[in-house]
């Protein structure tokens, strides 16, 4: 047992407090912690991700107190490597933060800015289905925070939209969680996928019921429809580096249904066949052709932008439901790639805003400092499009390379494809009208100055996007890992041997297991 | 009493959907307020119902229930409150700002400041 895995979660759960108590009024000092922080976080986190990468499970038991009784954090190689994702998009939208002195707008940017990357983290690395809960709801409620950050009435109506969508999916997390329990007697994950398997075949009514609720709680946070709502409105209204953040947390619905649904009920398991196959394809499939719709459909550029993270996020479901190692290792690619190219497009259309001061797609005189706008505006729609020579393309090559062997291979290749071309229309139409008509458009008289983006905030998008193309490049490499990762997933034997096998305060070596 | 616990969650329950499906912000308020009552009650029911029986341990007491969900209930009891406070103030916030309180976006033009 190491204590650095607990690091992730602790550093800014004491940084933000700190942030709150000692630099209320100094927004250079919060800075300053804010930065460092994230710095030493992306450290903590290339650490973990090296120790677990061969494969090994570090576990923490708080207090000492061994599984399942114990509340435990798991650093696999999938956590670690979510966790790494996580620390080094939050250092980009940190800069873009500071460089667009979007953090000055408001209170506490940088105090809740931690307390969300807090509970992401938490999410990410632990082993128990309530602490998923609860650390689910401390990102919930930093992102409340953070998504009416500076105000506006826009931005509170759709916060409340938001709020209360994601309180409705926390009740219905509580109550998959109350039938689990019920069933089982457990919420510890590796424990669950033990008693899980040993179900009575004839009493399964229960068992299905909390399976089914918990996958729609975590479809609710990868926004797939139908229970995308909440998705356009709160991240249009969020504050640029917010909704850029929030790339992630989709990523988190992602994340806790591989985990939950490859460790608790895996494909083989009798009680959920037909859960992935005759449910979750569909609607992952749906939600693709809508998200890439909303995409040629939209009238604001940041609305534009939400439905294409709709549309990637289904990707990314996609290939997860297929359930396979090469359908998960695909995935995981994939969302590595939609976290970056969705974060880079977002911080793109406030660049696009402060340059011109709005983001309808109208004709409208030349943006300020729009040359450079328009190249990272080219580039990552490229990437977000998944047209070559982008790590979007490769990412879909691999989706469709997995599913080649599906019972539903045809609809997967046809409406992946199609989704597709109507997204490279519509990412060619914005751009074709945001950058290429405002040559035609004279500036009239009462049209007001906008300054330029500073460079900072260049810098933050230029980094994504250079990490997407160290994605591509490297891409035998990662595919590789995620395949390793995919491949562990489907065997779970070592994770529950370090959870279960583990011994804590008061437990002797020759009762281990339980 | 399995029948009075089963019924409260679930009158509960019902309540709290038709009101969560109203179009104005406080009825939806009140309607997620009695789901996370039901749920509450849903969640100590999970740990099975015993009557005056007591969560840890103690000289001569030989039934006990099962003391886990009721700390979960107490998490989710504080997690819902919490959670309810900060919503009526956004509520409140884009009420006033807008002089409108639909959940729903309302078609440009017809609703809103915005």
């Amino acid at each position: 047992m190491i204590h650095w895995v607990i690091a992730p979660i602790v550093l800014p759960a004491l940084l933000a407090p700190f942030i709150v108590l000692a630099a209320r009024y100094h927004i250079g000092i919060q800075r300053a912690f804010s930065v460092a922080g994230v710095l030493a976080l992306i450290v903590i986190g290339a650490g973990l991700a090296w120790d677990a990468s061969d494969g090994s499970v570090q576990i923490y038991q708080l207090g000492d107190w061994a599984a399942p009784y114990g509340i435990i954090l798991v650093a696999d190689s999938l956590s670690t490597v979510m966790v790494l994702l996580t620390a080094v998009l939050a250092l980009c939208v940190l800069l873009y933060a500071i460089g667009s002195e979007w953090d000055a707008r408001g209170w506490h940017f940088h105090a809740l800015f931690q307390f969300q990357l807090m509970g992401i983290m938490g999410a990410f690395l632990t082993g128990d289905l309530f602490n998923l809960f609860v650390f689910f709801e401390v990102l919930l409620i930093a992102s409340y925070g953070l998504m009416i950050h500076s105000g506006g009435t826009a931005r509170l109506q759709a916060g409340v939209q938001y709020v209360l969508f994601n309180l409705i999916g926390s009740t219905l997390f509580l109550f998959a969680l109350g039938s689990i329990y019920a069933e089982t007697g457990t919420l510890n994950m590796a424990d669950l996928a033990a008693r899980v398997a040993l179900v009575d075949p004839a009493e399964t009514v229960g068992i299905r019921v909390a399976a089914v609720l918990l996958l729609l709680v975590f479809a609710i946070k990868a926004a797939l429809v139908p229970l995308h709502f909440w998705l356009p409105s709160s991240y249009a209204e969020a504050p640029a580096p917010v909704a850029a953040l929030f790339a992630i947390m989709t990523k988190v619905g992602a994340y806790a249904i591989i985990r939950v649904y490859t460790l608790i009920f895996p494909p083989d398991v009798e009680i959920t066949s037909g859960l992935y196959d005759m449910w979750l394809l569909p609607a992952a499939l749906v939600s693709l052709v809508i998200g890439m719709t909303g995409v040629l459909a939209a009238k604001r550029l940041d609305r534009l932008v939400a439905f294409s993270i709709i549309g990637s996020m289904a990707m990314v479901m996609v290939s997860i439901s297929l359930f396979t190692p090469a359908g998960i290792a695909a995935a995981l690619y994939y969302i590595v790639h939609s976290t970056l190219a969705g974060a880079a497009l977002f911080l793109i259309v406030d660049l696009v805003r402060t340059g011109r001061g709005n983001v309808d797609l109208t004709a409208q005189p030349p943006a300020a400092g729009a040359a450079l706008t328009a190249a990272l505006f080219f580039a990552a729609a490229i990437a977000m499009a998944g047209l070559p020579p982008l790590s979007g393309f490769l990412g879909k090559l691999l989706v469709l390379n997995a599913a080649f062997d599906s019972d539903m291979m045809v609809w997967v290749w046809v409406i992946v494809l199609s989704s597709s071309l109507i997204s490279i229309l519509g990412f060619a139409r914005a751009g074709s009208v945001l950058f290429w008509k405002a040559h035609g458009v004279a500036p009239g008289a009462e049209d007001l100055v906008m300054p330029r983006p500073a460079t900072l905030s260049y810098v933050a998008v230029g980094g994504l996007l250079g990490l997407l193309a160290l994605h591509t490049v490297f891409a035998g490499q990662v595919h590789g890992y995620t395949t390793r990762i995919a491949t562990g997933l489907f065997a779970p034997a070592p994770y529950m041997e370090a959870v279960l096998g583990t011994p804590g305060k008061l437990s002797t070596p020759n009762e281990e297991a339980h | 009493m399995e029948l009075l616990v089963a019924s409260a969650i679930g009158i509960m329950t019902a309540a709290g959907l038709y009101l969560v499906l109203r179009l104005r912000t406080f009825p939806v308020i009140l309607g997620i307020s009695l789901l996370t009552y039901a749920v509450n009650v849903f969640l100590f029911a999970s740990g099975r119902l015993a009557t005056g029986a007591s969560p840890v341990l103690r000289d001569d007491v030989s039934v006990y229930t099962d003391p886990l969900p009721q700390a979960l209930v107490l998490t989710a009891i504080v997690i819902s409150f919490g959670m309810t406070a900060v919503v009526v103030m956004i509520g409140l916030g884009a009420f006033l700002g807008s002089d409108d309180d639909h959940v729903d976006d309302q078609p440009e033009g017809t609703g809103g400041a915005s």
